[in-house]
This record gives structure tokens, sequence and C-alpha cells, in this order.
């Protein structure tokens, strides 16, 4: 037995993390966590990164998990240090990254009398992570630890939740290394039903108008599946679409990429969806963004689902063929029977679907005014998808709301794990920290949050941060002074009542970069687009730049709640057919 | 509008860890996404394994069936989660306590009626019985409405346990 009695809880906690893999951890510190801290202390093989509020270690252990492919662990206290850490963590969740978040709880015996910084953690966190544990026996803590690693990972990925008291922390017992440690119940099915598919194949072989549906769920398999989805989409010649967090799991330069699908999706890829016969989709969980009205979601096609968890199929919208699996055992799968079987796409079918696409895809649903007059929103993010233009080594981040959706139309990405978003949730706040932990994990990488000035005061003082740690990670703030996507909603949904959305007292950004030790800079008009971009990247320090860009400009195409996805908005010129119909109002 | 899907009982069994919180995870599940509790009981039915058995009865659409079963199998502390109703026949009981209180006529006649349903007198004053009925949901059912009419005081009612016929386990 690789056994010492001698260790205690807060060493424990220490050498299980070395032991899978841990070299960096994001956190703060508190009262019931600081054996913990002593620990980290006395040792340099992990490296803990001191966020400013707990919200942010967790979206910067996002940050880093999605851009590295590895767990991202976050160290917190007690009480408040684990609320504020629960948005975080529903973030993760909603968006499948795996994380482990270590909490700290007051001692044992104290447990349950509103002690101080004291609160039910675990009751708190079971609907916000995918699995969470309360440690009461030291003996158990390395047995909990690995396990919590193991459901993070495996499985679609998420967020767990390791309680620990402080004398737990402090208690002497045995650890167990993660090979003593099986993990007792949960095994996600990764290989799939080979009958299902053979179903498949026979399926997309004989489709007449075809489309791959691609989501969150390649990137989370790992590199290895975006590579197959590439493969098979060109053995087929299919066109290929994809959710906002599948985003680089197919190429986006590539000539069967329709683009980003959904609420702001392309016109191509939302037509594509509601003609085609077959729908493939892999990875993907039928999201009301993405679906719009759900009765008049794709009426016409056989649908075939791939997911790791049994739970996404047959949840929104019932399918034809499912399949439960891992992106890339089933892709690897897909490959080989259509090799196997000599299948080739019906060319006459698909030549003519192609032109039908085409003719969509002539629309340019994604032009805008172009003008000299005032820096339009979607220009900046196009001067920036210019000077990135063939780097590899580009991550980038957003918050949520209207520059999220123009990051999403306008930068394209050739690779996964470069795009990190909040998808699922929609937090705002989320992009700084998320930045910061991609940059952590890409030192040498360019990581730029693509912000709007109302989100990113929701965790700005993790500049500090990014000031402590020497992370040159840029803001690039598209400040139109107003909650775009909110003012955007009820311009068109109610009434140009522009309740609350307005940002009033701004700060002048230029001067906060400076206050917080970075660099500021500006740009007011068309002129000035390109050399503030051109600095920011040269500068290798944090930068904030505040883009002023048009106040009126509003995110198209747009599917309003409620209606399907051939009834899209195109452009301002194009009005709701009916004035805020009450269906739609309601959905969000 | 899509044709209205029907909705149906099921009744599932589910094989736990016997740990804290694990009944708070499948309560929870079932709250925060809307599902129906019709009743749910569990005990442990392995102690040198720590298993317990939870028994649910709930109703919905036969999609919504499907994902309170995707969603129970998902829960890391879960084992095994089996809709008794989808595999074939099975046995479901309850059981109840049921206080009756009354004297002369109305005493004798529960007392015949408990008879009748098989059920056994657990508790008895000169004024009251308490009695202990095992049987289907209706069977309970339809003794506590006649109880009622006989100076039904006290009920206190068990969700169902359930079991597959024939050779097979959990």
């Amino acid at each position: 037995m690789s056994t010492t009695p001698t260790l205690t809880g807060a060493e424990i906690v220490i050498k299980a993390l070395r032991d899978q893999g841990v070299d960096t951890i994001f956190g703060y510190p508190g009262g019931a966590v600081l054996p913990i801290y002593d620990a980290l202390f006395k040792q340099n093989h992990i490296r803990h990164i001191l966020v400013r509020h707990e919200q942010a270690a967790v979206h910067a252990a996002e940050g880093y998990a999605r851009s590295s492919g590895k767990v991202g662990v976050v160290l917190v206290t007690s009480g408040p240090g684990a609320t504020n850490a629960v948005t975080g963590l529903v973030d993760a969740l909603m968006d499948s990254i795996p994380i482990v978040c270590l909490t700290g709880q007051v001692p044992t015996h104290l447990i349950g009398n509103d002690a101080f910084q004291e609160c039910d953690t675990t009751g708190i966190t079971r609907p916000a992570t995918k699995h969470n544990y309360l440690v009461k026996d030291v003996n158990q803590l390395a047995r909990t630890l690995h396990e919590g690693f193991y459901v993070a990972k495996n499985g679609r990925p998420g967020p767990v939740v390791i309680d620990i008291p402080k004398d737990i922390q402090f208690a002497e017992g045995t650890y167990k290394a993660p090979a003593e440690c099986q993990p007792k119940s949960y095994r996600p099915q990764v290989r799939p039903d080979l009958n299902k598919v053979e179903e498949a194949v026979e399926l997309i072989a004989n489709a007449k108008r075809p489309i791959f549906y691609v989501g969150g769920g390649v990137i989370n398999s790992g590199p290895i599946a975006s590579r197959l989805l590439t493969q098979f989409v060109r053995m087929t010649g299919y066109p290929c679409t994809a959710t906002l967090m599948g985003l680089g799991a197919y190429p986006a330069s590539d000539k069967q990429f329709l683009g980003m699908l959904g609420m702001h999706g392309t016109y191509e890829a939302n037509l594509a969806m509601h003609g085609c016969d077959v729908m493939i989709n892999i990875g993907a969980r039928f999201d009301d963004r993405v679906t719009g009205k759900l009765s008049e979601f794709s009426p016409g096609s056989r649908k075939i689902h791939v997911d790791i968890d049994p739970s996404s199929i047959n949840k929104n919208v019932r399918v034809d063929v499912p399949i439960v699996g891992d992106a890339a055992h089933v892709l690897e799968d897909m490959i080989r029977v259509w090799k196997a079987r000599a299948k080739r796409a019906d060319q006459k079918a698909l030549a003519e679907w192609w032109k039908q696409i085409e003719f969509w895809r002539a629309r340019d649903c994604l032009r805008y005014e172009k003008t000299d007059k005032v820096i339009k929103p979607q220009f900046a993010l196009e001067r920036l998808r210019a000077a990135i233009a063939g780097r590899d080594d580009v991550f980038i981040s957003t918050e949520v709301g209207q520059h999220q959706m123009w990051a999403a139309q306008f930068i394209p990405f050739e690779k996964p794990n470069r795009w990190l978003t909040s998808g699922g949730l929609g937090t705002m706040g989320y992009g700084l920290p998320a930045a910061i932990g991609a940059q952590i994990a890409n030192p040498d990488a360019l990581c730029i949050d693509v912000a709007g000035e109302a989100s990113i005061l929701m965790n700005i003082q993790e500049m500090s941060t990014a000031l402590q740690y020497r992370l040159p990670v840029k803001v690039f703030i598209l400040n139109n002074q107003w909650m775009g996507m909110v003012r955007q909603w009820q311009q068109l949904l109610h009434g140009e009542r522009y309740s609350e959305s307005y940002s009033e007292a701004l700060p002048d950004f230029v001067k906060l970069a400076d206050a917080f030790g970075g660099v500021g800079l500006r740009a007011t008009k068309t002129s000035e687009v390109d050399d503030v971009i051109k600095e920011m990247i040269a500068i290798e320090r944090p930068v904030i730049v505040d883009m002023c860009v048009d106040q009126k400009e509003n995110c198209f195409p747009m599917i309003p709640g409620g209606k399907a996805h051939n009834e899209m908005l195109l452009g301002p010129d194009e009005k709701l057919e009916e004035a805020t119909p009450e269906e739609g109002m309601v959905l969000v | 509008m899509p044709p209205v899907e029907p909705i149906e009982r099921h009744t599932i069994s589910v094989l736990v860890d016997n740990e804290p919180g694990v009944l708070a995870r499948v309560i929870g599940l079932f709250s925060g996404r809307g599902y129906n509790i019709e009743s749910l009981t569990v005990a442990e039915v392995n102690p040198e394994q720590a298993l317990s058995r939870i028994t649910i009865v709930t109703s919905g659409t036969p999609m919504i069936i499907e994902q309170i079963k995707a969603q129970l199998d998902r829960l890391v502390p879960v084992h095994r989660v089996r809709d008794l109703t989808m595999e074939g026949p099975f046995i479901e009981r309850e059981m109840a306590l049921v206080k009756v209180a009354g004297t002369g006529e109305k005493r004798v006649e529960a007392l015949r009626i408990a008879d009748i349903f098989k059920a056994r007198v657990v508790d008895a004053t000169i004024e009251s019985f308490v009695f202990e009925i095992t049987g289907t949901a209706d069977d309970l059912t339809r003794f506590i409405e006649l109880m009622k009419q006989l100076g039904l005081v006290d009920i206190s009612r068990a969700g169902a346990v359930a079991m597959s016929r024939g050779t097979g386990g959990l």
C-alpha cells in the first residue's frame, strides 16, 4: 500500500491535485480554507492564481479548461466564497465545462449551527453542479477528490463541488492514489451501439437535403473529434452548421460551413435546417435558441442525434436515430461504416441542395451599412478579424449580449478550443476572467475579451488579477452605451420603451485601464479603428479598448422569440409581422 | 398544434447509494424540472453495500417519462433505473394505518368491512380501532372512503413499493 498515515487533510488535497495532474488553481482565501492555503504555501508544484471575486475564479477556471482541454480547479472559502462561486458553477453546468471546485466549510461540529461564514454549500450547489460532496471523514478525502475529477471530466463534463470542513483539513489520515479509488457507480457510455450507427449511415447516404448540425459536444470530446468531423463532412460533401458552443469544431473558412445557426445565426444555416430532409446532430442539444418555435422546427426532416448524455436525447425534439456515445467514437464508427459500405452521396440531389443554399447565401445576411460617420460594431470586429487573420494562437472570449452575437458572426474559428463564451447560462461578466484563464493556459497566445460596456463592469475587478500575473489580456469593448440586446428587444417587442437599459454614468474606460495599471485606448472614428487594434495587439500588457460604436445598431439576422427558422428578420427594414406577438413576448 | 400525448402513470424502481443527500438529489430533480411525484418511498435494502431502493410513482407523457428515467440515470449515486410499468407485469402495494373512532353499530360495521379488506386491527380501545391495511392504491382508497362514513379520525399512508413478477431482480 502506498499509504502514509501522516498526511493532514490539507496535504491530502495538494497531493491529490498533483496526482490528478493539476498545475494551476484559481481561488480566493478565507478562514475555512486556511489550512489548504498553508499547504499550498509550502510547495512549488501547484500555482495559485488569486482572483478578485470567487465568481471570476470559476469563470477563469472555465476559460482555462475550455482552452486547454484540462479540468479547471477552483479553491474558495465557506459561506460567501461558496455562494459567490455559484453563478460560475451553473455556467459550467450549462456549458458542460469540467470544473472541480473545492470549498472550505466550518468545522464538522459546527455544521448546522449558523456558524460564522457557514452556508449549506452542498444544499445550495446541488442543482448547480453535476455532483457534489461533503467530506466528513479525512480517510475518505483522497477517494472523494479522485472521484470528483473522474465525474467532472467523464461523460458529459461538468462542475463538481467538494466541500471540506476545516477540521478535516487539519485531521490526519491516509492518502490513496487515483488507481486505488475506482468510482462505485457512474459509467457513462462512450462507445455507440453499432446498429444505430449503421442505421444513421444509411440515412445519411440516402439524404437528398442533408445538414450537419454540430455543437459543443464535439469540442468537449477533444480535438480528435473535430478532425474526424471535418473528415466526415468533407467525405459526404454535405453542408455543416454549428451552434454557439460548437464554433471551431468545423473550420469556419471551409466552403461547406454555413456559419452559426439559431436566433442570430445565418440565413443560409437556418433555412437549410428548416428545409433539410436529414439532420445529423452531433453533440448539440436542440437548445431553444437554436430551434426557435419547436412545433415548426425542421418539420420535414429525419433526425439523427449523437450525444453522450442520454437525457439530452428526445428532451425537446423527437429524433429518429438516437445514438448515445462520445462524438469522437461515433464519428470514427460512422466514417468506418461509410467507407466499408462504399457510400456516396446522391450527387444530383446534393448539387440541387447546394444550389438552393447558395441562393440563400447570396442574401449576404450579415451585411450592414458601410459608413464613415460612425463606427459600426460589425466594422470594428471585421477589422479585428483582419488583424488576427492567419494567426493560430488567438483565443476570443466574450461577455453576453449583442457584442457576443456579433463576435460569433464575424470572427471565424478554424480550430476548436479557441472560442470561449457563456452559451447556456448567458453570464454577463464571463469574458474577462475567462480570457485570464485562457491566458494562463496559453501564456504566449493573444487572448481577447470581446465585451460590451455593461457586461465588462460585472467583473472589471479582474483587471487587477491580469496585472498581478502580468497577463497581457485585451478587453475589446464595443461601447454603445446601452445594454444593447435588452435595448434591441425593447425596441422590437416592447414598443420602444427603453426601461433601464441605458448605461448611465459610465466610467472613462481609458482612465479606468490606467487606474488598474493597464493601458487604455479609444477609437471614436472609423479612421482610428485599425490603429487602435494594431496598438492593442502590440502592447504586451493588459489593455482596455473603448471602441465607441453606433448606439442604435441592432443584431441581425434575428429569429424573434416564438418564431420559426423561416420567419427570420434580416435587417432593420423588416418588421415583425404582428406587432409584439404575445406568444413570443413571454419567451426569453 | 401537434397531437397531445396522453399522460401515463409509471412506477419506477431506482437503486441508489444510501448516502446523505441522495433523496434530496432525486426530489430536487423532480421539483427542479417540474415533474410529478405521486408517491415516493425509500429504504435501505442492502446494508452490506449500503444500497437503498427508491420506488417512485410518477405521471407524464411518454417523452417526459423517458426524460425522468434518463435524468435519474445520470445522477452519480444512482446504480440502476427500471421502469416497472414498461418492463412487464409487476406487483405494487401500499400500506396504511387507519384510525376509526365510534361506538355501537358503526364500530361493528367498521370491523366487518376491515375483515372484508383483510385489514388487521393493530390497536383497539373501547371507542376506537387502528387498522393496518395493505393492498393496491385503489384498495386503500376504497377502504378509506368507506371508513369516512364510520368515524375516520386519522390516516397515515405509505407510498407504493413495487417489484417485477417472475424470477428477475433489480
